[in-house]
């Protein structure tokens, strides 16, 4: 196989991955957004940990991203 | 493709400093954004705080909600002691967060999609944490890696999976900032080059036609705007929590 087709198909495999990561960020949004509504008062208190858990959760798919950036402009 | 969408975070050397052996210390590009940044915030806090008034100037409120605003993450996250550090963790949120907003200038140069300056930033925070931590708590501070109420046959697995996150977290926090601003800027180049493709393959129908990659930049730039806060304070508040386990150790 020709290397740089090879590089482009790799970089948009390793884009998959932030699939992974999308579903995580919408379940915590979700999660926070339906725990907030059934008690608004406790919601302002947990937002540190909804930002928290967001940075973790999203860390991952923008390590997959980072991949695909790498072989499509560094290697 | 037309455009280049990594050409504008080209380093450009504007004029040597100092020579010291064979490595050349030149101001770049980057310097002088940071600068400009640091002498920005310096007016801007300086001249808030300058005439103090009990009923608060435009300046001076938004100086102010900038402190209360930290203040409240920093006391919500590491408690009443981590209070010390709302120095570091102000000066490191209005930095990244300046640089971030520069950055969003068109024709302008993002120093944080540079993964040198958020290694940079992260690092400190991680070795602030490290040699904090040892020197308030003493050998307490591995009670960071021993959680509380873990079985003993799955210890040695728990305490491994511990020390490995811990040791990744100056990546994990320096590669964010970083990929974020990297992977928003060259969306908003892409998307800017489908005008000029357009135009130029389609003519006249092709410049009609480049209205919707158009709107979809003002969407973007939107949304990039959020994402330069968003990561300006996930950054701040990692920094919060990092500190938080050096302050109080246990789990």
């Amino acid at each position: 196989m020709d290397p740089v087709a090879a590089k482009y198909i790799g970089a948009g495999i390793a884009c998959i991955g932030m699939g992974g990561a999308g579903v995580g960020v919408g379940i915590i949004f979700g999660n926070y957004l339906a725990a907030a509504l059934r008690n608004p008062s406790a919601a302002q208190g947990q937002f540190g940990n909804l930002i928290f858990g967001f940075a973790i959760t999203e860390a991952l798919g923008i390590f997959s991203l980072l991949i695909a950036l790498l072989l499509l402009f560094a290697l | 493709m037309a455009v280049d969408p990594i050409e504008q975070f080209h380093i450009q050397n504007l004029f040597p400093v100092a020579k010291i052996g064979n490595t050349e210390i030149v101001f770049t590009n980057s310097a002088a954004f940071m600068l400009a940044a640091v002498l920005g915030l310096t007016i801007f806090l300086v001249g808030a705080t300058a005439s103090r008034s009990l009923v608060p100037s435009r300046l001076q409120s938004a100086a102010e909600i900038a402190y209360e605003f930290v203040a409240t993450t920093v006391r919500s996250t590491a408690g009443a002691e981590g209070m010390k550090f709302f120095p570091f963790v102000f000066s490191i949120f209005m930095f990244v967060l300046t640089l971030n907003m520069i950055g969003l200038i068109p024709y302008s140069f993002t120093v944080t999609s540079h993964i040198i300056v958020t290694a940079a930033l992260a690092f400190t925070v991680f070795f602030t944490v490290l040699i904090y931590g040892f020197v308030r708590n003493g050998w307490h501070f591995f009670n960071l890696f021993v959680p509380k109420g873990v079985p003993v046959y799955i210890l040695p697995l728990v305490v491994a999976i511990e020390i490995l996150s811990f040791v990744s977290r100056p990546i994990s926090h320096s590669v964010r900032l970083f990929a974020n601003m990297l992977a928003g800027h060259i969306t908003l180049q892409v998307f800017a080059s489908f005008i000029i493709l357009l135009g130029t393959g389609l003519g006249v129908v092709g410049w009609i036609g480049g209205v919707l990659p158009f709107l979809m930049i003002v969407i973007l730039f939107a949304l990039e705007t959020l994402v330069a806060f968003l990561q300006a304070y996930v950054f701040a508040i990692l920094t919060c929590i990092y500190l938080n386990d050096a302050i109080h150790p246990g789990h």
